[in-house]
């Protein structure tokens, strides 16, 4: 038999991995988003915990960051999702329920890929709201905006355009961790490869190809990012 | 808590810290021998020496560690002439793998760190230099470097932490460090939390040593950027 090219396994002919491919990457790119998002989330209360919290709330945002910057991803992926499983089956077990029940892995990856970015994202937001002159928000005050009025016109949009470069560096980062989702059995794009590398005896052209899409999600969304940069910075002089 | 299965595990993690301060160390130094090529070779003005090193640092920066790990322990051995060359002796180990691969890695990221460090070396250092007719080796040697070196290394101490994190990825290809051990334990015992605790607190433990020791070399490299101990004295005036 023919070895089957490279070109026929991302084709979506009889020995074409295509479309499998595609639906990996769709994958991929949602698992990304969705820890993103949760990262987001959390890093801006994270950021709000470390700028206007209490001794205790700054405690507590700062024990998180300084942990979760600390340990490997793969550490709290493994965390979640052999943790929700046993937290899945004691739950069961209490509602009669036999036996093991496994934790979804694309939330475990999701929830855990979230946390560790959310640390990430969090000294990004910080750094964004310092980055913010106080008197902008003088002049809001002097406007006699409310303080609402004043958070959602003046300050959460120029804290977002300086966060913009910063969250797209956690943006590629998260794009990476999705990666190590795979671990959890949830068929992303490494997952795919793993799988067409073991039933056709290819593994480097399968992982040559997922290289490359990961090259290309990670080039395609970097120039997003720099668009948005632009857009939100048009009213920024410049020299 | 139990306090009796947290020792346990403990006792079990540590003896797994071994291989992973020798996984991180290895491929930080061998790393930075890599990172220094392609920062000379991208400030070399020469096109074909920037326009590789711009290529290895995108590829490399640009995918996942895993990708890269797979594509090395698994992918290489799919070519018969690989499989019988000299260097199957390595490439067939998943220890050597994984060095390899977290070197390459470590490389494309600490390169731009160091040619950041290069190019922050002010020029009228290199011109004192020049002026006191050192060759251009010794000036690199004595002046540049060290200077770059010294200005890198806040940077670099990132980098150097995201190895360590990063060396929990070659518990995936068979080897049992800390990460590996840990997630042995998790999946015999099904007490992921507790386990988590001790190996995250093993992690934070040497990443905190190795932050620690970074400042020190930091201290110890900036002696002009510190208050003088006593009144100086007029013998290393003159000296200068």
């Amino acid at each position: 038999m023919n070895q089957p090219t490279i070109l026929d396994l991302i084709g979506t002919g009889p020995n074409g991995w295509g479309m499998a491919l595609a639906a990996a990457t769709v994958m991929t790119v949602l698992i990304a988003i969705a820890g993103f998002a949760i990262g987001a989330v959390i890093g801006v209360f994270g950021a709000w915990a470390k700028v206007s919290g209490g001794p205790v709330t700054r405690g507590i945002a700062g024990f998180y960051t300084t942990v979760l910057r600390g340990i490997p991803d793969l550490l709290v992926i493994y965390l979640f999702y052999f943790g929700g499983s046993a937290a899945m089956t004691a739950i069961g077990s209490l509602f009669g329920a036999e036996g093991f029940i496994g934790f979804p892995g694309f939330l475990a990856g999701a929830l855990a890929v979230g946390i560790t970015s959310g640390a990430q994202q969090t000294e990004v937001f910080r750094g964004a709201y310092r980055a913010v002159h106080s008197g902008e928000l003088e002049a809001a005050v002097a406007c006699g905006m409310s303080r609402s009025l004043r958070f959602r016109r003046i300050l959460a949009p120029l804290t977002l355009r300086h966060a913009i470069p910063g969250m797209g560096n956690v943006w590629q980062v998260v794009l990476k961790e999705s990666a190590l989702v795979s671990v959890t059995g949830v068929v992303e794009l490494l997952r795919q490869s793993q799988i067409g590398a073991g039933s056709t005896g290819l593994p480097f052209d399968f992982y040559v190809i997922a290289a490359a899409i990961y090259l290309a999600i990670s080039t395609v969304s970097g120039g997003l990012l720099q668009l948005s940069e632009k857009r939100f910075t048009r009213g920024v002089r410049r020299g | 808590m139990d306090l009796a299965f947290l020792y346990e595990t403990f006792l079990s993690l540590v003896t797994a810290v071994p291989l992973t301060l020798q996984l991180a160390a290895s491929a930080i130094v061998l790393g930075a021998f890599l990172a220094l090529g392609l920062a000379l070779c991208r400030l070399s003005g020469i096109l074909p020496l920037d326009w590789l090193a711009r290529a290895y640092i995108f590829v490399f920066r640009g995918t996942p560690l895993l990708v890269q790990i797979f594509l090395i322990y698994y992918g290489l051995g799919q070519f018969r002439e690989v499989r019988q060359s000299m260097f199957w002796v390595v490439l067939r180990d998943p220890y050597w793998c994984a060095v390899i691969a977290l070197m390459l890695n470590t490389a494309a990221y600490s390169a731009e760190i160091i040619r950041g460090g290069l190019l922050s070396v002010p020029f009228g250092q290199i011109e004192a230099a020049r002026a006191c007719g050192m060759s251009r080796f010794m000036t690199f040697r004595r002046i540049t470097l060290p200077l770059a070196i010294r200005q890198a290394l806040p940077g670099y101490s990132n980098e150097m932490i995201s190895m360590v994190k990063a060396t929990s990825l070659a518990s995936i290809i068979t080897i049992m460090e800390v990460t590996g051990v840990a997630a042995k334990l998790i999946s015999e015992t099904y007490r992921a939390i507790e386990v988590f605790v001790v190996a995250g607190a093993i992690y934070l433990a040497i990443n905190f040593i190795l932050t620690r020791l970074v400042a020190l070399a930091e201290y110890q490299l900036s002696p002009h950027l510190r208050q003088p101990a006593a009144l100086p004295s007029t013998s290393t005036g003159a000296a200068r």
